[in-house]
């Protein structure tokens, strides 16, 4: 049997034919923020473990990338609302049911905690660095003290901030595409690799780099097997999940999933990685660079891809 | 009490003045609209059979809009009319990308728009803009927790279908089949 459907008089703008609303905004800020959750997690890990010393990269450098890219996110995800002006209603409510209020309150705690994070270190980053004002030096002297308790706090809201980006798409039970549960473990691991990758990059010590290389193949591996179960689930599902899962299947996301995020993102980084622990020299920015590129590809094809899947009635 | 609204699809003649009431009564912006006709072609020449839909917000009884606006923008009032108070509205598009039924669009000042059953009219004792001009009186509106209301009439008498239960949204349209 066929079936055609006209919509008449209808072509509202980002909504027919298909929906697009969310452009890239939404998916530079996904990638931002399981990005710092990464960086975050780990740098809190090392440093509640005590290997302040031997993990330096991980627990003083890296850190200072998460401020730079938690406003850069939410500078994305500001530019991304229709209705600027009343942004600070988030801040007056708490929605328990919407991921959207989740994230932005984690937001308004880990980010100036990133900031503390860093600023606790410049001393020992910027040698030579005064504060101008003694208020400084007295709440630096405090974060230190306290800064055990603030890496446990910084894990915990890392995790919410990276499951977040997933549950934030997977959520919307109209968009088959995203609404599965996996999509919140599986940002949250992309995310935490994407924070190794950039620590990797950073680091200069062998240790360190060999470290975070055997937590980042475990990732990715944990990663791949979540993307199968992925698309397992989508093909047992209904026939709307079915048809999403045919995008990557012979769809038109087929060739930039499948060499840009498996392939480039996934599979050849894991595999120059693991050459690099058997003593094989391979220059580390370049698994670091696909895994990072592959992290992003991987949040535009799923914010776009998700749009398109709908309900069929 | 439980605003509902049911559509005579054997009736309707996909003629567009609900379209059109709508949006010269609730001042809808040129290029958009709240409520819009779906023609359903299905079957192979010569069985070929159409259906006409005259479509709108669902009012769902479990909506999803509600459920994933971060700042209670996104509400529902008496009667189950899901309703947006526009400067609570940040524009953020989640309840756009929630609703299976594509009901909601970005209104060009920025906030969220959509179908309100009209309330300021039900206020006044009326019936819905869409309901009012109706040609065909294929549209049918009122409570269903009142039998004798004409939605509850409609759909005594007739088999009826809501469009994507599976979404289980319970939506609030019943389109008599």
């Amino acid at each position: 049997m066929k079936e055609e459907l006209f919509v008449s008089g209808r072509n509202i703008p980002n909504i027919d034919p298909f929906l697009n609303i969310w452009h890239w905004e939404i998916p530079l800020y996904l990638f931002l923020g399981g990005f710092a959750a990464g960086i975050m997690f780990f740098a809190g890990l090392f440093l509640v473990m005590g290997k302040e010393k031997e993990m330096e990269t991980t627990v003083k450098w890296a850190p200072f990338l998460v401020p730079v890219a938690l406003v850069v996110g939410l500078f994305a995800l500001f530019l991304d609302l229709k209705h600027q002006l009343f942004f600070w209603r988030l801040y007056t409510t708490i929605r328990m049911e919407s991921p959207m209020s989740w994230g932005a309150w984690t937001l308004m705690i880990i980010t100036p905690l990133s900031f503390f994070w860093a600023a606790s270190y410049l001393k020992e980053v910027v040698p030579g660095w005064k504060w101008r004002l003694p208020v400084f030096e007295s709440f630096e002297a405090l974060v230190i003290k306290y800064r055990k308790h603030i890496a446990w706090l910084a894990m915990g809201l890392a995790i919410i901030l990276g499951v977040y980006t997933g549950i934030l798409l997977s959520a919307f039970n109209a968009r088959p595409l995203w609404n599965t549960s996996i999509l919140g473990p599986l940002f949250l691991v992309s995310g935490m690799s994407t924070g190794l990758a950039a620590i990797i990059w950073m680091s200069k010590s062998h240790y360190e780099r060999s470290v975070l290389s055997k937590i980042d193949i475990a990732l990715i591996g944990v990663e791949l097997f979540l993307i199968v179960h992925l698309f397992m689930g989508f093909l047992a599902a209904n026939q709307v999940q079915v048809e999403a899962a045919h995008l990557f299947l012979g769809g038109e996301f087929t060739v930039t999933f499948w060499v840009f995020v498996m392939i480039l993102g996934l599979i050849v980084p894991a595999f120059l990685e693991t050459l690099e622990l058997f003593g094989y020299k391979i220059p580390m920015w370049i698994p670091s660079l696909l895994i990072l590129i592959g992290g992003l590809m991987f949040r535009f094809i799923m914010v776009e891809a998700g749009q398109i899947t709908r309900y069929l009635y | 009490m439980r605003y509902a609204m049911a559509i005579d699809t054997k009736k309707c003649v996909g003629c567009g003045d609900c379209v059109v009431a709508c949006q010269t009564e609730n001042n809808v912006p040129i290029g958009f609209c709240r409520d819009w006709i779906v023609e359903n072609v299905s079957g192979s020449y010569p069985n070929v059979e159409v259906e006409l839909r005259s479509e709108r917000c669902n009012h769902c009884d479990n909506s999803p809009c509600v459920r994933c606006c971060p700042t209670g923008a996104s509400h529902v009032i008496e009667g189950g009319i899901v309703k947006v108070t526009h400067d609570e509205c940040i524009g953020c598009g989640a309840c756009i990308q929630s609703c299976p039924y594509d009901a909601r669009y970005s209104h060009p000042d920025g906030y969220v728009d959509k179908c309100t059953f009209c309330d300021h009219r039900l206020a006044k004792g009326q019936t819905t803009a869409c309901v009012a001009v109706c040609p065909t009186n294929c549209l049918y509106f009122g409570d269903l927790e009142d039998p004798n209301s004409d939605v509850s009439k409609a759909l005594k008498n007739r088999s009826w279908k809501v469009l994507a239960p599976e979404a289980g949204t319970k939506p609030q349209l019943y389109f008599l089949t």
